[in-house]
C-alpha cells in the first residue's frame, strides 16, 4: 500500500485496514485432487470489493488450479465458493461468466483467426441478446445492438491503446500485444471479478510497465476487483493490496505485501531451507 | 486503378458495418448480379443452363451450408450428401401429400426436416471433435442413404425406388417437372440462392458468426468468455443442415428431376466438401468460386480439346477430371488452405495499392 500512496484517495479506506470494501469472493476450505495428486489442500481466502489480490507461490503450488476452481473449470472435491453472497461448489465456466467472473490465461488463449476487434466483440457475446431472426435480417434491433456494443468495445480499444491493430488478425500480433488484447476481451465482459493468470509472463520491462499501468487503471477507473497470479515479485508487491501465498497446494501466508515479504514460511518456500 | 479507397471515409459505426465498406466492391457485385439476372438468361442455351449455371448455383448453396458448419464453426462433417437427401425426400413427400402447396414454401419447409436431422446427428459434437466427429457424421451418411432405400413410404412405394418430380406450377408457370423450361428453373434457383446467401452473410458477420468462429479457433476460451458451446454447436448444425437441405431439394426438383437413394451417397458429400475446401473454408464467396471450378472443369475438358481439333473419348475426360480435381485439392491444401477466396483477397489488396505498392 505504501508503494501506491496515490491510490488511497480513490478508496474509502480507514487507513488501518488494507482491504476496503465488502466481501466479493470467499473461498472456504477448498480441496482439489486429481486422482492421488493433491493440487489444493484446504485453502481459504477472500477477495474484497475493489482490491487487487495477488496469488503467488513457487511453480506447482496450485495457483492456476485455484483460478480454475474459482471460474468453474474444475470442481473441487471439498469446500465451497461464495461469490457475491451466492454459495456454490460447481458450475460451468459460461455460468461463471454470467455471474461476473472473467479471466485471462497464462498462455494466451485468443481466437487466432479473428481480428482484434472481433476478439473483443466476442467478449460481449453474452451481453448481446438479439436472436438469429434479427441477425439474419441485419436490421433494426440487431444493428442497433451491434452499434451499441461496438461503442463499448471501441472505448476498451482506446483505453488499451490498440487502435492501430483493430483489424489485424491476432495470430499475427506480437506476444505483448496479444496479452493486451486478451485483457481487452476480459474487460469487454465487464466483470466484477477479473482473474489474471500471469499477465506479465514472458514480457520485457517496458511491456511489464505498460501492463502494470493498465491493471492499475482497470482497478481504479473501472473499479474492477482483480485477482492475479504473477511470478515477478516486484510487480506483485507494487500492485497488490493483499497477497496470498501458496506452496504445495497449501496456504502458507496471507496479508499485505509487507507482512508477506517478511514472513519466514514464505522466505523458506522461495529460497528453500537447510534440512 | 480500379480500386481507390481514398475519399471513402466512415463517420459512424453503421457505415463501418456495411457489407461493402469499399464502394468498388458494391459495383463489382452489381455487375455480377447483372450478369446473373440479365445477361446469362438472354444468352445461354438449354445446355448451358442444365450443365453449368443451375448446378453451379445449387452446389454453391450446398457448399455454403457445409462451410457454415466446417469453415465457421469448425465442426467437420461428411454427411452433407445425406442431409441434402433428407431435404429432397422431405420436399417430395410435402409435394405429394399436399399437391396444392407452393413449391418455394415446400422447399423452405423441407429445410427444417434436414435441419432437425442434422442437429440430431450433431449431438456427438458436444463430446467429440475433429476426425472422430467426421466419422460420426459418416455414420449419418450411411444410415440415411440406407433409410432412403429401405423406407418405401419415402418414395411413395414406386417400383423403381426413385422419386420422380411431377409437373408443378407456380403462378401459372411450370417451374418443376418434365415440362419446365430451363430458364424458369434457373431464375427460381438464382432467387433462392441469392436470398439464402444474403441471410447467411448476415448471420456470419454478427454475434452468432463471432461465436462460431471463436469455437472454431479455441473452444475452451470460447466457453470462458461465456459462450454456451452446446447451444452454439447445435445451432451451427441446424443452420448448416437447413441450407444443405434446401440445396438438396433444389438439386432434385429444379435440376435433376428424379433421384435415387444412391445419388445422395458419399461421392456427393465429398464433392461438396471439395468445393468448400477449394473455394475456401470460412468464406462465403469461396463456395461460389469452388463450385464454378468443380462444375465447369468437366465441361471445359469436354469442349476445349475439340476446339483445337483433338478428340478425347468421354471416358478419358472422366478420368482426367478426377485426376485434375485430386491434384487441385492436394495443391490447395499445401499452398493455400484458405482456398480461392484467399487468392481473391490477395488480388484485391494488391489492386487497392496498385500501382504504388509502398
Amino acid at each position: 500500500m505504501n508503494q501506491r500512496p496515490e491510490s488511497t484517495q480513490f478508496r474509502h479506506d480507514d487507513g488501518a485496514s488494507p482491504a476496503p470494501g465488502d466481501l466479493l469472493l470467499d473461498v472456504r476450505n477448498v480441496s482439489l485432487a486429481f486422482g492421488g495428486v493433491k493440487a489444493i489442500t484446504d485453502i481459504s481466502f477472500d477477495v474484497r470489493e475493489g482490491e487487487i489480490r495477488a496469488i503467488i507461490g513457487p511453480n506447482g503450488a496450485g495457483k492456476t488450479s485455484m483460478l480454475n476452481v474459482i471460474n468453474g473449470f474444475y470442481t473441487p472435491q471439498e469446500g465451497t465458493i461464495v461469490f457475491r453472497g451466492k454459495e456454490r461448489r460447481s458450475m460451468r465456466p459460461h455460468e461463471a461468466v454470467g455471474q461476473g467472473i472473467a479471466r485471462t490465461f497464462q498462455n494466451v488463449a485468443l481466437f487466432k483467426g479473428m481480428s482484434t476487434l472481433d476478439n473483443i466483440m466476442a467478449g460481449r457475446s453474452v451481453k448481446m441478446k438479439r436472436n438469429i431472426g434479427w441477425q439474419m435480417l441485419w436490421h433494426g434491433p440487431a444493428i442497433r445492438e451491434e452499434i451499441e456494443h461496438r461503442q463499448v468495445v471501441e472505448e476498451i480499444i482506446d483505453f488499451l491503446e490498440i487502435q492501430h491493430i483493430r483489424r489485424t488478425p491476432v495470430g499475427k500480433l506480437p506476444y505483448g500485444l496479444q496479452k493486451r488484447v486478451e485483457l481487452g476481451r476480459a474487460l469487454a465482459m465487464e466483470p466484477s471479478l477479473l482473474l489474471l493468470d500471469e499477465p506479465m509472463a514472458g514480457m520485457n520491462l517496458e511491456e511489464k510497465e505498460d501492463m502494470s499501468r493498465f491493471i492499475i487503471d482497470v482497478n481504479q477507473q473501472r473499479g474492477t476487483t482483480i485477482a492475479l497470479i504473477e511470478h515477478d515479485m516486484g510487480v506483485v508487491m507494487d500492485l497488490s493490496d493483499r497477497v496470498v501465498v501458496l506452496d504445495y497446494g497449501k496456504k502458507i501466508a496471507d496479508g499485505t505485501p509487507d507482512v508477506v515479504k517478511s514472513d519466514q514460511a514464505v522466505i523458506d518456500a522461495y529460497l528453500g531451507v537447510a534440512h | 486503378m480500379f480500386y481507390r479507397t481514398a475519399g471513402q471515409f466512415k463517420t459512424d459505426y453503421q457505415s463501418d458495418f456495411a457489407l461493402f465498406p469499399v464502394r468498388q466492391d458494391a459495383w463489382l457485385l452489381a455487375f455480377i448480379l447483372l450478369l446473373a439476372f440479365v445477361v446469362f438468361p438472354m444468352t445461354a442455351d438449354e445446355f448451358t443452363f442444365r450443365a453449368l449455371l443451375i448446378p453451379v448455383l445449387i452446389y454453391s448453396l450446398a457448399a455454403l451450408g457445409l462451410n457454415i458448419l466446417t469453415g465457421f464453426a469448425g465442426q467437420l462433417s461428411l454427411g452433407t450428401g445425406a442431409f441434402m437427401g433428407v431435404g429432397a425426400y422431405a420436399c417430395y413427400k410435402l409435394v405429394t401429400i399436399f399437391p396444392e402447396i407452393n413449391l418455394i414454401v415446400a422447399i423452405a419447409l423441407s429445410g427444417f426436416f434436414s435441419a432437425t436431422v442434422g442437429m440430431a446427428f450433431g449431438l456427438p459434437s458436444l463430446r467429440i471433435k475433429g476426425f472422430y466427429l467426421a466419422i460420426a457424421t459418416l455414420a449419418a451418411q450411411f444410415f440415411l442413404v440406407w433409410l432412403f432405400q429401405k423406407w418405401a413410404w419415402l418414395y411413395n412405394y414406386s417400383t423403381s425406388g426413385a422419386i420422380q418430380v411431377p409437373n408443378i406450377d407456380m403462378f401459372g408457370i411450370t417451374i418443376a417437372g418434365p415440362n419446365a423450361k430451363a430458364i424458369t428453373q434457373y431464375y427460381v434457383v438464382l432467387c433462392v440462392v441469392a436470398v439464402v446467401t444474403y441471410l447467411a452473410i448476415n448471420i456470419t458477420r454478427g454475434r452468432i458468426g463471432r461465436i462460431w468462429k471463436s469455437i472454431r479457433d479455441m473452444d475452451i476460451a470460447a466457453e470462458l468468455v461465456g459462450i454456451n458451446l452446446m447451444k452454439a454447436k447445435l445451432l451451427a448444425f441446424f443452420v448448416s443442415s437447413y441450407i444443405v437441405g434446401v440445396a438438396g431439394a433444389l438439386f432434385v426438383f429444379l435440376w435433376r428431376g428424379a433421384a435415387e437413394a444412391n445419388l445422395f451417397d458419399i461421392p456427393l458429400s465429398f464433392r461438396v466438401l471439395f468445393i468448400a475446401i477449394i473455394g475456401g473454408l470460412g468464406s462465403i464467396m469461396g463456395n461460389f468460386l469452388g463450385a464454378i471450378l468443380i462444375v465447369a472443369l468437366p465441361v471445359l475438358l469436354n469442349t476445349v480439346p475439340h476446339l483445337f481439333g483433338l478428340s478425347i473419348s468421354s471416358s478419358a475426360v472422366e478420368h482426367l477430371n478426377v485426376m485434375i480435381i485430386g491434384a487441385l485439392i492436394i495443391t490447395f491444401l499445401i499452398l493455400e488452405p484458405h482456398g480461392l477466396a484467399r487468392y481473391w483477397q490477395v488480388i484485391r489488396e494488391k489492386l487497392i495499392i496498385w500501382p504504388f505498392p509502398h
